[in-house]
């Protein structure tokens, strides 16, 4: 029989150190909505997701309570909308995000994604109008998430993709000025997106995927926080020990209600996302991780070693414990919804250009970034285009979630709530980038690229 | 279905007598008792069935907060696998 002390470890685990299931999304596929009609394409993207996910609210809860864990988010994600928009007839996709919006409010979740085009290679007629219907979309509806991939390590870069999306955060931004540019929240511009990502804002259902899945994200920075107090001053071998063993718990239990939730809704399981995921509450910080393996701040030189180690200690500890891992695995950096990275960022301590290094070790990218709302399109670009290089040259997800709030200057802090937190305005580089944004075409894909 | 209900409080007379008489009224049958106190806080971990219990483990789990609350404890019930998932291989 289990004993007294791993049982107290476990309740600990959630009482104090916030240990918890980040999210349950259901991957929904749209394929079969596809219309020429607008009002009848909405009408079945509504009734098909409303069908499915009737249940995932209550049976989230249910699972909560009998495991006695938090269940945090019930999310879901859908088919890129440009695909299943792509028939209808029509230059505004915006009835499509107001469709997933009702649906959303309908079946009683958090956020859903998947508003999403992915032109790394160049867009279609469907994936411009989508691009161009974001700035209305998100400004007109409240929980529905987008997301473009501009790249990949096997296409490369899409310029001018990359150089619409400047353009696009800027007008997203000024739409939703009266909430701080809080739009800008709910879209990811990534570079080797995946498929099965149960996170927002960059969650959405892959073409390779099932009918309906069930992906789910783990999380529990305060509970590696508080295993390393225990291992202080000791060797780095200790601490990725230490890290590998809390990791592979917490994957354990992520596997656990993954399982149940996808008997209970009748729905394929389909991975654990191993990501360590923060939020502002105090103790549920990877930044403070990073501290108590010896650095003064988040930020300083040797941030990037210690984020390495974590990153890499995280998934090898968790993908022992479940049978399919899958999405980004791997830790956050968001700097707003991260108390630690808020006070490195509000300190000086943590730079646009550190947090650029960090993303090369981690799961996403630059997360969660506000900067002043006078930074150009073209930087934002460039931005957007250094964030694809990384990913494309090292295989890996990167992502820039970025938030040029307008009316904001450096120093300021941007207010966005819940888990969302509150961003810091940063700086960024004064010197422009206007030309090579300019220029257009394509980056080509790197040799890695050839790997037949 | 097996389950572990755990008692976390300050230490006083009967909160083992109340949270055991709690689970007989619903039919639930506590097959292995550890208790401690330290530092005037008293940690009970029970191993229970809940086979021949007519409400849910969710119901119980409301029953037990409200129970406990009443009682400045802190009572909770989950389903034994997720120990077993963390806790063994």
């Amino acid at each position: 029989m289990l004993n007294q002390s791993e049982i107290m470890q476990t309740i600990q685990m959630i009482d104090q150190q916030h240990l918890d299931v980040r999210t349950i999304t259901m991957g929904i596929s749209l394929l079969s909505c596809a219309h020429s009609d607008v009002k009848i394409a909405c009408d079945k993207v509504y009734d098909k997701i409303t069908r499915y996910a009737e249940n995932l609210v209550a049976t989230g809860e249910a699972i909560e309570k009998e495991f006695g864990i938090p269940i945090v988010n019930k999310r879901i994600s859908v088919t890129p909308i440009a695909l299943v928009a792509a028939a209808a007839d029509t230059d505004n996709y915006t009835p499509f995000a107001q469709a997933l919006d009702r649906a959303a409010k309908t079946t009683g979740v958090n956020f859903i994604g998947g508003f999403s085009a992915l032109v790394q290679k160049g867009m279609t007629k469907a994936d411009r109008i989508l691009i161009d219907s974001i700035p209305e979309a998100l400004s007109t509806t409240d929980i529905v998430c987008s997301s473009v991939n501009v790249g990949s390590t096997k296409a490369g870069i899409d310029m001018d993709a990359v150089a619409l999306m400047g353009r696009t955060i800027k007008d997203l931004a000024q739409a939703t000025a009266d909430k701080g540019g809080f739009g800008c929240a709910k879209l990811v511009v990534f570079c080797n997106a995946v498929e099965d990502n149960p996170f927002m804002a960059g969650a959405f259902h892959g073409v390779g995927e099932p009918e309906k899945v069930i992906n789910v994200g783990v999380s529990g920075p305060g509970v590696v926080y508080h295993a390393l107090q225990s291992v202080k001053g000791q060797p780095f071998d200790v601490v990725a020990e230490t890290i590998k063993k809390t990791a592979f718990r917490i994957t354990r239990m992520g596997q656990l209600v993954a399982q149940e939730a996808s008997r209970r809704l009748d729905t394929p399981f389909g991975i654990v996302d191993l990501s360590l995921a923060p939020t502002p509450a105090v103790g549920d910080s990877v930044a403070r991780i990073l501290e108590e393996m010896g650095l003064e701040v988040c930020g300083t030189h040797g941030t990037t070693a210690a984020l390495a180690l974590l990153n890499d200690a995280v998934k090898k500890g968790g993908v022992m414990a479940s049978s399919s891992v899958g999405g980004l695995s791997g830790a956050f950096i968001p700097v707003s919804e991260d108390e630690g990275m808020i006070a490195a960022a509000a300190s000086g301590a943590l730079t646009l250009e550190k947090l650029e290094a960090m993303t090369c070790v981690c799961s996403v990218g630059l997360d969660m970034i506000a900067v002043p709302g006078d930074t150009t399109a073209e930087t934002l670009s460039a931005i957007i285009a250094d964030e694809a290089a990384i990913g494309m040259v090292n295989s890996k997800t990167t992502a820039v979630r970025i938030i040029p709030a307008p009316g904001c200057k450096v120093g300021d802090t941007v207010e966005f709530g819940g888990l969302l937190g509150s961003a810091p305005v940063q700086s960024v580089r004064p010197f422009s980038a206007k030309e090579f944004i300019a220029r257009g075409g394509r980056i080509p894909a790197p040799m890695q690229s050839l790997k037949n | 279905m097996k389950a572990i209900v755990t008692v976390i409080g300050k230490d006083r007379v009967g909160i083992t007598a109340a949270v055991c008489s709690l689970l007989a009224q619903h039919n639930i049958n506590i097959l292995d008792i550890n208790q401690t106190v330290l530092q005037e806080y008293f940690t009970m971990v029970m191993l229970v069935d809940t086979a021949a219990c007519k409400d849910s483990i969710g119901d119980m789990a409301d029953i037990l907060d409200k129970a406990g609350k009443e009682q400045a404890l802190s009572i909770r019930i989950q389903r034994e696998d997720i120990f077993n998932a963390m806790h063994r291989i």
